[in-house]
């Protein structure tokens, strides 16, 4: 069995857990840089007509500062795990589309909530991991990184006010 | 051709071809204006004369940013901010808003873009948190929180020479506008990103920070000190702005041994960047045809007159355009001489050259399509995000900019 475990810098260590259970399993463990966060800082110096290189730009980008960090995390979480795993590194403005695209040779993909931990619903998944969610060409294991927060915190159903529409009405 | 030359520079100083300084097509052109006459010599001189104070005030400036960040002042703010803001997002969030302005305010734009950013991304990836909120708060911010002094900004220190009010009338005046749009932004971006700042947060253990010597402190706030008592001692600010420079490279030139004097004192002199005073005065200087010739004439004529709430607003909105049309530097020293009779015309102006080119993340629409025609590596996914974020900030904080602007003007008296 193929498995691909999508390692997010704060919810990593939810996305290990599961692993007892496949002993056996070929694993990949991915990281996602952002390169969005490149582009605004890039976008910020062409901003600054005529400034030219003061100071020594800043040379080195900020998806090397992340990808640091993701190593040290890929590093970290297989010496957790404590056998060898293939590792990927995944850089780019579209991490969603990266990852689904990764995908496509793995049974079972492992990922965490990203989103509001305090409350169940929608808010509970950022933009990247709901698209995953939707397209993902393979199982999908996802979990609270935390203990899951309690069925009270579904809103009430609106008991009056006019009705809502539904969608295909 | 006083057209085609001032395109040929701003073309150039976008393309940066062979990342060459944009002074080099900046000056020749500024030397076809002096000798084809495009603008008489009298003029060519008065203009030089009445910019150089504003040059040495940039110049000392960001000499004091550089020698702050290179002293560590940005990284100790950095691990301050680590602290106190280590556990939620929000909470980092917030914090870096607070820094990102008053490295703006105090030590102009370019101090935030190109010295605290970085240190604020680093700071966000090393305790896991999502950095992307960050690098948009530090670019949104480096423009927004510039309207609040004389030195945040080139293009307040280009209409503040000509305005005669002081250091200290500026920044009372556009305190209450700068905190409107920089709390307009904080709700706006805190909003946009709140998926991002509420996910969950795994904190490390905070580095050991090391505080910045106590002269280099006491010579940072010497200086706004007397900036804003620069009126009563009757010195320009420019000059206390120089004497904070020289006190700090002497200071450098103390600490270091005798053989790595002179390798300081070329490092303080690379980061007074001395292209970009050059550029600066060469583009004056090519505006000067224009500002004269039709084009001024233009301006002046629908530039909104008076100091009515609806002349304010308009006035901020069409610097807000014009900036965007080619870029507010430029477009402040267009400006400069249509709206110098008028203080409170003069700050709704710069509240749009300021705020405006957050419209766009390249500064504006002009900058963003030359980059889209020849850089095929630009993102246009990112250019999309920020001109969503632009389109929910720029007017909002244009508006409300302006609106407390007014405000303050009748608090204060000044209309």
């Amino acid at each position: 069995m193929r498995i691909t475990v999508w390692l997010a810098p704060s919810t990593w260590v939810a996305g290990l857990a599961p692993l007892v259970n496949y002993p056996d399993a070929e694993l990949t463990l991915m990281c996602v840089v952002d390169a969005g966060v490149d582009a605004a800082v890039r976008g910020g110096h062409t901003g600054l007509l005529g400034r030219g290189k003061w100071g020594g730009r800043p040379t080195e980008s900020t998806n090397l500062v992340q990808a640091a960090a993701a190593t040290e995390l890929l590093d970290e979480a297989e010496m957790r795990i404590g056998r060898a795993t293939t590792r990927r590194i995944l850089t780019s403005d579209h991490p969603e589309r990266e990852v689904v695209a990764a995908c496509a040779d793995t049974d079972l993909l492992i990922l965490a909530r990203d989103g509001d931990k305090h409350r169940l619903g929608p808010r509970s998944l950022g933009r990247a991991t709901r698209f995953v969610l939707d397209h993902a060409p393979c199982q999908i294991l996802l979990l609270w990184p935390e203990s899951a927060p309690s069925v009270a915190t579904i809103p009430p159903l609106p008991t009056s006010g006019r009705p809502r529409k539904k969608p295909h009405d | 051709m006083a057209y085609l030359l001032l395109a040929a520079v701003l073309i150039f100083a976008v393309i940066r071809p062979w990342d060459l300084p944009e002074a080099i097509a900046a000056v020749p052109a500024a030397g076809i204006v002096v000798f084809a006459h495009l603008s008489p010599w009298s003029t060519v001189a008065e203009e030089f004369t009445e910019l150089t104070p504003t040059l040495i005030f940039l110049g000392a400036i960001l000499v004091l940013a550089w020698t702050a960040a290179e002293e560590g002042v940005f990284t100790y703010a950095a691990d301050l901010m680590l602290r106190y803001g280590m556990k939620s997002g929000q909470r980092l969030f917030t914090l870096t808003f607070v820094a990102a302005s008053l490295s703006t305010a105090f030590l102009s734009i370019d101090a935030t873009v190109v010295l605290l950013t970085p240190i604020v991304i680093s700071t966000a990836v090393t305790s896991n948190i999502r950095p992307r909120p960050f690098a948009y708060a530090c670019n949104h911010l480096s423009n927004s929180a510039s309207v609040l002094l004389p030195v945040s900004n080139l293009t307040n220190l280009l209409l503040f020479a000509q305005l005669g009010i002081s250091f200290t009338t500026f920044g009372m005046i556009m305190l209450g506008p700068g905190l409107v749009i920089i709390f307009i932004e904080y709700l706006a971006l805190s909003w946009f990103f709140s998926n991002d700042l509420h996910a969950p947060v795994m904190s490390r253990p905070a580095r050991a920070s090391r505080r910045p010597s106590i002269p280099v402190l006491a010579i940072l706030a010497s200086t706004i000190v007397g900036f804003t008592s620069s009126q009563f001692i009757h010195v320009p600010p420019a000059y206390v702005a120089l004497a904070g420079a020289l006190g700090m490279t002497f200071y450098r030139l103390r600490r270091v041994g005798p053989g790595q004097r002179s390798t300081t004192l070329w490092s303080m002199t690379r980061a007074a960047n001395p292209e970009f005073l050059a550029f600066v005065a060469a583009l004056s200087i090519v505006v000067l045809p224009l500002r004269l010739g039709p084009a001024g004439s233009v301006l002046e004529h629908h530039f909104p007159a008076g100091e009515t709430l609806l002349a304010l607003v308009l006035a901020s909105g069409f610097a807000a355009l014009l900036a965007n049309v080619v870029n507010n530097v430029p477009a402040a020293l267009m400006l400069a001489p249509i709206v110098a009779h008028s203080p409170p015309l003069a700050l709704a102006a710069l509240i749009g050259l300021n705020v405006g080119p957050n419209l766009t993340y390249t500064g504006s629409l002009a900058t963003l399509l030359w980059r889209r025609i020849l850089d095929s590596h630009d993102h246009p996914a990112d250019v999309l995000v920020f001109t969503r974020l632009g389109l929910l900030t720029v007017p909002a904080s244009l508006l409300g900019g302006t609106l407390a602007l007014w405000a303050s003007l009748h608090l204060l008296g000044r209309i």
